[in-house]
């Protein structure tokens, strides 16, 4: 249970994806000029990675890692599909995002029309493919491991996003220099919060 | 039948060369910014990750523009998915064959240049409109935009940050360290690295007026 906890909370402050990772910048770039649909970005991404990850997980464990597929036949001890990772876990993440999509709109339609355009979008998100990329990586040992790192990777990233969003709504208000305004300062500013994300990890220099 | 264009013709000399600075996929069009932080630490993981980002965006772009009128257009994504999925696998076997530290220093990125932003956008903006050989050239273009970006951006960090350019123990060979020099950390940390985006952006408006955003 501690275990399960650390995971969470070290996923979301000290691993987090745009700070310590830069992964989901485009769409973190892209899609928070307001707090409103930043939000509705980061539950889609919570989501989509909430469920991406475990499944990859259990593909991973049970399909593709040496060895992995011995409770097909034991004759399958010495083959190792880790090369193929890539392929599976971009189509997993794809079809998943299309199934959510489904469900989200037969069953939640008011979700739905308020999430928008930004499901689809999600399967291009780097952060998700990310996450199941690090989630390999890290070596979990149960799915309750990994499932937990998944959502806390997604709260991680809401929280980045909503963060940069308000600001974004604040500096409007602000006299940035001209070559400067939009773009370079979101960047600038990125920066400067990815600064006060290191004080979670310690800054070693 | 259309006139048949030189295979240097002004047109196609202008994807080449657009996204150098006007069209840059990085700090015009914000694409493809996770790489572009995430690798430029040092400068030859940097320089590795630009070539395998021209070997998969050109020949992805040859291979969508080959198959551009038979994709069905509902499962385009998928489509492109998959082709470069199947070519960053290529990449992945090459680098863990020759370059094996720089692929352990890369890591997860290698893997993630299917969600590469720059390259899903060329396919869908440039190939699934345009011949194989134009597309081609754009995929070199704008990968050589990418490339330029990061290269810059490793050289500061990696100088600033270690004192070596590509290795080499420049600040150590001029002896600056024995003036009292100390390198600056920082420079290697996640966030200076959007700072420096953010201050090239600056500087690359400050000469590109039309591209100032209006208030």
């Amino acid at each position: 249970m501690e275990n399960i906890i650390s995971i969470f909370v070290k996923s979301i402050f000290i691993d987090n994806m745009v700070f310590a990772f830069f992964l989901g910048m485009c769409s973190y770039l892209a899609v928070s000029k307001t707090v409103k649909t930043a939000t509705g970005l980061g539950i889609a991404v919570i989501f989509v990675l909430g469920i991406t990850v475990p499944v990859n997980y259990l593909i991973n464990k049970y399909l593709l890692t040496e060895g992995a597929l011995i409770w097909l036949s034991p004759s399958f001890i010495d083959v190792d599909l880790s090369f193929l990772s890539f392929i599976m876990f971009i189509a997993v993440i794809a079809s998943m995002v299309q199934l959510v999509e489904m469900i989200v709109e037969k069953f939640a339609p008011t979700l739905y029309t308020n999430l928008g355009i930004f499901l689809p979008l999600i399967a291009v998100n780097c952060a998700i493919l990310g996450g199941s990329l690090f989630m390999v990586n890290n070596e979990f040992q149960t799915v309750g491991q990994a499932t937990t790192f998944g959502l806390g990777s997604g709260v991680g990233w809401f929280l980045a996003i909503i963060g940069i969003a308000a600001i974004r709504e604040k500096i409007k208000y602000s006299n940035v220099p001209a070559p400067l305004r939009g773009l370079g300062i979101t960047f600038i500013i990125t920066g400067l919060m990815g600064m006060a994300f290191m004080c979670f990890m310690g800054i070693k220099l | 039948m259309k006139e048949k264009e030189s295979l240097f013709s002004p047109r196609n000399l202008k994807s080449l060369t657009g996204p150098l600075s006007a069209g840059n996929p990085v700090i015009v069009l914000v694409l493809g910014i996770c790489p572009t932080l995430a690798v430029t630490s040092q400068m030859k993981p940097a320089i590795v990750m630009s070539l395998s980002v021209m070997a998969v965006l050109s020949i992805g772009n040859v291979i969508i523009s080959l198959l551009r009128n038979t994709i069905p257009p509902r499962i385009r994504i998928i489509v492109q998915l998959t082709v470069i999925a199947a070519l960053v696998i290529l990449v992945d076997q090459v680098l863990k064959a020759y370059v094996f530290e720089v692929s352990q220093k890369l890591s997860v990125f290698v893997g993630l240049i299917i969600t590469n932003c720059i390259i899903m956008g060329r396919l869908e903006a440039f190939a699934m409109a345009n011949k194989p050989w134009p597309s081609f050239l754009d995929g070199i273009g704008n990968s050589l935009g990418f490339g330029f970006i990061l290269i810059i951006l490793s050289f500061f960090r990696e100088l600033l940050g270690a004192g070596t350019v590509y290795g080499y123990p420049v600040f150590e060979k001029i002896g600056l360290y024995s003036t009292g020099y100390v390198d600056n950390g920082l420079m290697s940390k996640a966030p200076m690295a959007l700072i420096l985006v953010g201050i090239l952006i600056w500087i690359h408006r400050s000469f590109n007026k039309d591209l100032i955003e209006s208030k």
